[in-house]
């Protein structure tokens, strides 16, 4: 009987020394293949790594770009990213055209917001869906440089208390909401510091919901988003104001997988795209009349 | 097994076969935990040695993360404790309630029945989230004078209202497990209809099911976190808000942490209550 406890240790040695040697072998394997492509690497630099024939994408040949369903007005039109309107997709496409790819060479991926930045292997060169670069973020994912300043706005009805409001202490004592893991919520718990706690929802559409039973008195968005909603969706509420933007300023980044060498080449296609003026044109065409005053202390 | 079966007081045991046994199982034990201890080493290494683990580590269980973000979940936990402790008490009177009118004969009570049957199916049905969406955002969109928007007040409701069809039907199983000849007893011995549910079946009925109750409010427990939908920030939010907020799933973790410090006591207070309704039956005791 004793013997078959000793057999039981002696086979789970066997196996643990059995996998180790597995896995040192499949490591010293990664590591060779690690180490060619960093020399292809090397030797391209020298070339142009940004030209269309040397980037390297997940799909060969294609760009592939994530971006969270429902996609929302301004940024996207009728959830459908493929047609190249709104802000966000007509950005993306041009991007797309500044490295080379065809509109037709462009695949589009659903990237819920929660797992863009979930460890491993992305199935996207880059996610575009209203992500605002902070320190924080930069530390686990690769941000492009910023495509759109953006400033965060309180929608309220118009027959809400709230609808006056020209100073932030007049919104602490509202029930605010926002949607969870935007900055907008930032500004309810950072710079407005309310008397009740927000209310917080999965995502806008929710949150308008909310807003349009009474739960809560306004709600906080970016102000494109602000603006696509008392323009085209609640014909009786209005844009509140805007905040001051924080000392640093908000933007909107492209997100990479951390270490992907194709944020270089999507910086410069970017920095194209600013000083010809493309970007504002797609800007001004896309998020014209975003504007709001501005809370005051 | 610790107390003796009424009427025998001692019983002989060869010696030899009790050495034996005691030998078997000091033997069993080395087996058990040598294979225990070669399992985990092993997972341990093939996780460990992982080219991913570092980042999974860093993104998942990191230390720094876990601090910041562990008060702000604890305080957040509360609203899910005052769900649940508001919730419970009211699902085991609808469950009860309803599983009582589920099962009366008379056919006076036709309308009851049927009523109470499509309240289970209707809620047992249709998935708990939904019933919050539906509750939560449909009820105070009808505007109605009286009736509370509070998304807190809608989101109890509707998990009272999704758990009390589950545990009606616990019950209405616990109420057909009474053998009829307990009532024909009962009602033999003079007792109404009445008196017969409430002093012979029901204590019977009730004893039967306790483990699948307790395991319908761990469930319960868990599902307090269905009401963040609504806006309110429990624990899961809370931590879905510091997830995003630094792109690490830390908080998801501690989150799960207290979920389990507050299940793992349930479920052994559930077995415990098996074990010692299993023993009371055993020893032929009723009620």
């Amino acid at each position: 009987m004793r013997l078959a406890g000793v057999a039981t240790l002696a086979v789970a040695g066997l196996l643990l020394s059995a996998c180790s040697s597995d896995t040192e072998s499949v490591t010293e394997a990664t590591t060779a293949a690690e180490s060619s492509t960093e020399e292809s690497a090397t030797e391209s630099a020298a070339t142009d790594e940004c030209a269309y024939e040397n980037l390297t994408t997940i799909n060969p040949g294609m760009l592939t770009i994530g971006t969270d369903t429902p996609a929302y007005p301004p940024y996207f039109s009728d959830d459908d990213p493929t047609n190249g309107e709104g802000f966000e997709s007509a950005v993306a496409y041009a991007v797309a055209s500044q490295l080379g790819f065809a509109a037709t060479d462009v695949k589009w991926e659903v990237v819920p917001f929660n797992t863009s930045y979930a460890p491993g292997n992305k199935n996207f060169d880059f996610d575009i869906n209203q992500i605002s670069i902070t320190p924080e973020r930069s530390e686990v994912v690769d941000f492009s440089d910023g495509y759109y300043t953006v400033n965060q706005a309180v929608v309220a009805f118009n027959d809400s208390p709230l609808a006056g409001a020209t100073t932030i202490s007049e919104l602490k004592d509202a029930k605010l909401g926002a949607q969870v893991g935007t900055t907008s919520l930032d500004f309810v718990t950072e710079v407005v510091v309310p008397t009740q706690e927000p209310y917080v929802f999965n995502d806008t559409n929710d949150a308008k919901s909310a807003l349009q039973n009474g739960t809560i008195d306004g709600i906080v968005v970016d102000l494109p988003t602000a603006y696509y909603v008392t323009a085209a969706e609640f014909d009786d509420s209005k844009i509140v104001g805007q905040f001051q933007a924080t000392a640093s300023g908000e933007e909107f980044g492209l997100l990479f997988q951390k270490g992907n060498p194709l944020v270089t080449c999507v910086n410069n296609a970017l920095t194209t795209l600013k000083d010809s003026g493309e970007l504002q044109e797609i800007q001004d065409a896309w998020l014209a009349g975003a504007t709001a005053p501005y809370f005051t202390e | 097994m610790n107390t003796p079966a009424p009427g025998t007081d001692t019983v002989y045991i060869d010696p030899l076969r009790r050495e034996r046994v005691r030998k078997k199982a000091r033997s069993d034990a080395l087996i058990g935990v040598a294979s225990l201890v070669g399992f985990v080493a092993v997972v341990v290494l093939l996780v460990g040695r992982s080219s991913g683990w570092e980042t999974v580590q860093k993104t998942f269980f990191n230390g720094d993360q876990f601090a910041e973000s562990f008060p702000g979940l604890l305080e957040a936990f509360w609203l899910n404790v005052r769900i649940f402790l508001i919730a419970e008490p009211l699902i085991l009177i609808i469950g009860l309630l309803v599983a009582l009118a589920r099962t009366v004969k008379s056919p006076i009570f036709l309308p009851i029945r049927v009523l109470a049957t499509m309240y289970v199916d209707i809620f047992r049905g249709v998935p708990t989230i939904l019933i919050i969406f539906l509750l939560g955002f449909g009820m105070p969109a009808l505007q109605l004078t009286g009736v509370p928007s509070d998304a807190i007040f809608w989101g109890t409701a509707a998990l009272v209202l999704s758990y009390g069809a589950y545990v009606a039907e616990v019950f209405r199983a616990g109420i057909g497990s009474v053998h009829p000849s307990q009532t024909m007893a009962a009602r033999s011995l003079g007792l109404s209809s009445f008196q017969t549910n409430r002093f012979v079946v029901l204590p019977q009925a009730v004893r039967n099911v306790t483990p699948p109750l307790l395991n319908d409010f761990i469930s319960l427990q868990k599902d307090t976190a269905l009401v963040a939908v609504l806006g309110p920030i429990e624990v899961l939010r809370r931590a879905q808000i510091d997830t995003s907020a630094n792109f690490n799933y830390t908080p998801y973790v501690g989150a799960a942490l207290i979920f389990i410090a507050l299940t793992i006591p349930m479920t052994r207070f559930a077995d415990w209550i098996q074990v010692r309704s299993a023993r009371k039956k055993r020893a032929g005791g009723v009620a």
